[in-house]
């Protein structure tokens, strides 16, 4: 199963996480797993979701969520996790 | 697992620190082309590339899409024009018709260069290889994206002078023929040592006849991403110094790879190579100039910067070896002039020269690259200095070439503005002693012995 990277990046604000898992609930997204940390008042999360039974495909997920990005005041990035497997494992 | 600093780590790399895949180049063979009929010749060439590539361009966003890369140019490199054209044209404008035809299936398909207007004449010239070459200044002013080399010595060949003297010649006129735009002509002619039958990048691609019938090069970039790694490093020794260029060049080049045989699965074309080369753009923050600075220079220029790009054009290949299953193209670190702000600064601030610019391409992956010189500049003086690039690819087994712009109606110190990725250059000054006599012996130079190497 290829799983996919979903990444927030931005100023933390009430109600980040609700409206990015709302969006993903709504297109029949499974959340894997969630890592989030705070660093100097950036909100940073990762999450890690598989998106098979979806029927949109990542680069449909990735504008629609970069759109949703734009209305929070956040960075939202969609990828396909090889990019970082790639890069972080030989 | 994948963590949150690595996933961090990556997109900074690619928002902050302008990695990027330079691009998805796809060689094309046109030998199955041949005619002896120029109308059934291009007819075929436009319905080969467009069938071959219809689509690559929009596989090519589909993966920046999903994998959140910028995947820049995507390109075509073709089987070298004078084979594929040799058996149709009778006269240089016949193979212009060709270039033509390039075009216009460059348009129709959406790549922004196509490869491969080229002659290989590192023994000699056939009339055909002859015909193509006196065509390329035409060529290159009626086509806004094909670009043209030609190959004129090698290790195992020697040099052919004869094409070196015409080179000279025909870079004057395609720089007079294009001077409406600053002779931007000569920014798509490129002259070759020991040319590489799988370089992804412009302008000097070319699908080799060594190559399968299509094939996917891939050419990755990042001069931010180690720039900004090295910042990190400052004040420590060269082990840590290399370790670090290594490191990132291992993980810029990963991401080529898994661009490469995504496309390569996706076109249902094979996987080729991926080219593991530094390749700068005139944005802020995309320099190789900037890294040797890094390293520990004022500018690029200063003493020590041939010993600083060796060193970063070896850390380079030795990270991204091993980050690819098949490496090729130049793979090095590019110094272009006018592509590089860094090196652009370097030259205005009166560091950097054309002569030391000859010295670093012993040890890069290129050569003399995106140098304006002054319009005025003599055909055989621009042919010495192609000569002088030549012998050192041929001494060094490596692969050298020029990209020489002589600015028709521009001097020492003006500027010339070429747009976009092709950015803008001072004027260099050239020398002004003669090497006439030189130029004017014509045949070959002997290829050199390849023992007694001291």
């Amino acid at each position: 199963m290829k799983k996919t990277i979903i990444t927030v990046v931005g100023h933390d604000t009430v109600g980040i996480t609700a409206k990015v898992c709302t969006y993903l609930a709504e297109n029949n997204i499974n959340i894997l797993d969630i890592t989030q940390t705070i660093v100097q008042e950036y909100f940073n999360m990762m999450m890690i979701v598989d998106t098979n039974k979806s029927e949109k495909s990542i680069a449909v997920l990735a504008e629609e969520l970069n759109e949703l990005g734009k209305e929070i005041g956040v960075i939202i990035k969609c990828q396909g996790e090889d990019i970082f497997n790639q890069m972080h494992r030989i | 697992m994948i963590n949150i600093y690595e996933v961090t780590e990556t997109n900074k790399m690619i928002q902050e620190e302008n990695l990027d895949v330079r691009t998805i180049t796809m060689g094309i063979s046109l030998l199955d082309c041949i005619d002896a009929d120029l109308e059934k010749t291009r007819a075929k060439i436009y319905a080969k590339i467009t069938e071959s590539a219809r689509d690559l361009v929009k596989t090519g966003e589909d993966i920046a899409h999903e994998f959140g890369i910028p995947v820049v140019n995507k390109r075509i490199s073709v089987t070298p024009i004078a084979l594929v054209g040799g058996a149709a044209c009778k006269t240089p404008e016949d193979f212009a018709k060709i270039a033509e035809t390039l075009d216009l299936a460059a348009h129709e398909v959406g790549v922004n260069f196509i490869g491969g207007y080229s002659a290989l004449v590192s023994k000699g010239m056939t009339p055909a290889d002859e015909m193509l070459i006196r065509s390329i200044p035409q060529a290159l002013a009626r086509t806004e994206r094909v670009c043209s080399s030609v190959n004129v010595g090698s290790t195992k060949t020697g040099i052919n002078m004869d094409a070196v003297k015409l080179m000279g010649d025909i870079i004057k006129e395609t720089a007079e023929y294009t001077k409406d735009q600053d002779s931007l002509g000569c920014a798509k002619l490129v002259v070759f040592c020991n040319a590489p039958d799988d370089n992804p990048f412009m302008a000097g691609a070319f699908h080799g006849v060594t190559e399968a019938d299509r094939i996917i090069n891939v050419g990755v970039s990042g001069p931010g991403v180690v720039k900004t790694a090295l910042e990190k490093v400052r004040g420590e020794n060269f082990e840590v110094l290399c370790e670090t260029i290594k490191k990132t060049a291992f993980k810029v080049t990963r991401v080529g790879q898994l661009v490469a045989k995504e496309a390569s699965e996706r076109l249902n074309v094979p996987f080729g190579i991926v080219d593991l080369s530094l390749a700068p753009t005139p944005a802020i923050g995309d320099s190789v100039a900037d890294i040797l600075c890094e390293i520990g220079l004022e500018h690029a220029g200063a003493p020590g910067t041939t010993a600083a790009l060796a060193l970063l054009n070896d850390q380079v290949k030795k990270g991204g070896v091993m980050a690819s299953s098949y490496v090729g193209g130049l793979s090095g670190a590019f110094i272009p002039v006018s592509e590089d702000q860094g090196m652009i600064d370097a030259v205005n601030a009166g560091a950097l020269t054309l002569e030391k610019l000859e010295a670093m391409t012993c040890v890069c992956s290129v050569g003399l690259d995106m140098i304006a010189v002054p319009g005025d500049t003599k055909a055989s003086t621009l042919s010495g200095i192609i000569a002088d690039e030549m012998a050192i690819g041929m001494i060094n087994q490596k692969t050298t070439a020029v990209r020489i712009i002589p600015v028709v109606g521009k001097g020492v110190g003006e500027v010339v503005e070429f747009g976009g990725l092709l950015g803008y250059a001072p004027i260099m000054p050239v020398n002004q002693f003669s090497c006439d006599d030189f130029v004017n012996r014509g045949g070959r130079i002997p290829a050199p012995i390849h023992s007694f190497k001291n």
